[in-house]
């Protein structure tokens, strides 16, 4: 356990590549948490959470996010004013667009979500690209999920893209490192007191994060991408947050990504 | 109460020269030391609860507090746990310094509190 913290708050060292990172990542929630299930991870504090689980299972058999699936589905049909359409930006197979995000693009030499993805495929098709906290983008996205449900996160480090291996090494820091007046990283409420209770809220592990966004916050009343619950996270240990897609947030998405590879894709989702 | 008569020297210039006086004073806060003004403990302990400012609870179990967190230790029995009042104060201001990985925020150390305010929350936490 000692070893563990110190392997993950040390930055890059030779012999901790981001395969290494992760199994002990796992190790420790499954160590913590030996009666749930890896896959169940997924399902972010209800996994832990009995009392709310419950709660949250009767909001799921009648989801608050079916109308930002049905929104997004048929901006995915509407072609483009040239006649175009999203697929024809997107190759693969539909079920297959959303786990191939985030990815590090190694011709722009950063990390591509799959917000800005949809963004770039608008601009080559001459559209405006939209806000990343437009409800257009984030239905998207959750039309994206949805179909993708099943998938597993796959996100590739290739050993031959250093540029990949930097904005990991960058997201992780950022993860483990102190920030705000009130002097928390993410690693200290998500990791460290996993499952803990901050006032009235018990915190969830950070395996599994990505799996289920957007989600359905209750407590908005509307969905939210992953790095818009970043962005709050951030605000609330009073640090000042980065844009939406900005460098920062993108390879913070991109390690938590990682750390989450080889659990189902289950989006979008419902939160309090 | 050092701090106190050091927070307020007007008592001592007003008091300079008028031995009776002085003496009486001295004689007040001898028979006040270690118990602190109900007022005081009362801010105290709005500044431990507030949201805003100490949001001890949000962490910390404390007596009658609702909806404790429980990232802390519970608050409790603590002059006989921390006798000493400027080791607390010192956890209070800045727990990074006994624990560099600490969870809690370094209260006055990031100006969350001033030390008069963390002062007045230690009044109150020597009443639990
Ligand atoms: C002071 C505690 C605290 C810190 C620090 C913190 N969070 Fe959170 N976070 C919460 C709480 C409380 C929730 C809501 C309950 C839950 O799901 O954990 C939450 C929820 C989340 C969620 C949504 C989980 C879900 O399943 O929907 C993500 C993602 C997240 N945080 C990421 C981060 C990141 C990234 C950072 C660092 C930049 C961070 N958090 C820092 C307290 C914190
Ligand atoms: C966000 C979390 C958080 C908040 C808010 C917080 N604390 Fe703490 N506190 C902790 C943690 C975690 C510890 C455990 C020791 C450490 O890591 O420093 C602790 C330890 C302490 C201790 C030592 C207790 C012991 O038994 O050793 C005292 C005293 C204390 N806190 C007082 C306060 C007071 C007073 C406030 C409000 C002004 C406060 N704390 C707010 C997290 C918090």
């Amino acid at each position: 356990m000692a070893a563990f913290l110190a392997a993950l708050s040390l930055p890059c060292t030779a012999f901790a590549g981001p395969e290494e990172d992760r199994l002990a990542f796992v190790s420790f929630f499954q160590s913590r948490f030996p009666d749930i299930l890896f896959d169940e991870f997924a399902n972010g504090i209800y996994a832990i959470d009995a009392d709310s689980r419950a709660q949250w299972l009767e909001i799921e058999e009648f989801p608050p996010y079916e109308f930002a699936i049905e929104h997004g589905q048929s901006l995915w049909q509407k072609p483009f004013s040239n006649g175009s359409a999203y697929a024809d930006c997107f190759k693969q197979p539909l079920a297959e667009v959303r786990a191939a995000y985030p990815a590090f693009d190694a011709g722009r030499a950063e990390v591509v979500t799959l917000e800005v993805a949809i963004n770039d495929c608008r601009v080559a098709n001459d559209e405006t690209p939209f806000a990343y906290d437009a409800s257009e983008l984030i239905d998207l996205t959750a039309y994206l999920g949805y179909t993708a449900r099943g998938k597993k996160i796959d996100v590739q480090i290739p050993a031959d893209e250093p540029g990949a291996l930097a904005a990991y090494e960058y997201g992780k820091r950022f993860y483990y490192s102190k920030r705000g007046q009130l002097n928390f990283a993410c690693a200290d409420c998500h990791v460290t007191s996993v499952g803990m209770r901050v006032r009235a809220d018990r915190l969830s592990a950070s395996l599994g994060h990505p799996t289920h966004f957007p989600v359905y916050r209750s407590k908005l009343g509307g969905m939210i991408s992953l790095q818009q619950r970043f962005f709050g996270c951030v605000r609330d240990v009073r640090a000042r947050p980065f844009e939406l897609q900005s460098t920062e947030y993108r390879n913070l998405e991109f390690f938590l990504a990682y750390m989450s590879n080889g659990l189902t894709i289950n989006g979008p989702g419902a939160r309090k | 109460m050092h701090s106190t008569f050091a927070n307020r020297p007007h008592y001592i210039r007003w008091a300079t020269g008028k031995a009776p006086a002085l003496a009486a004073l001295l004689l007040l806060l001898a028979s006040t030391a270690g118990a602190a003004s109900d007022t005081r403990v009362a801010e105290g302990k709005s500044l431990a609860t507030e949201r805003s400012k100490g949001n001890c609870l949000a962490c910390h179990m404390i007596e009658d507090g609702e909806l404790p967190g429980n990232l802390g230790p519970p608050l409790l029995a603590m002059k006989v746990r921390f006798p000493s009042r400027s080791t607390l104060k010192e956890q209070i201001c800045n727990a990074t310094i006994r624990n560099r990985d600490s969870r809690m925020p370094p209260f006055c150390q990031h100006g969350i509190l001033t030390e008069d305010e963390v002062e007045l929350i230690i009044d109150y936490l020597y009443t639990l």
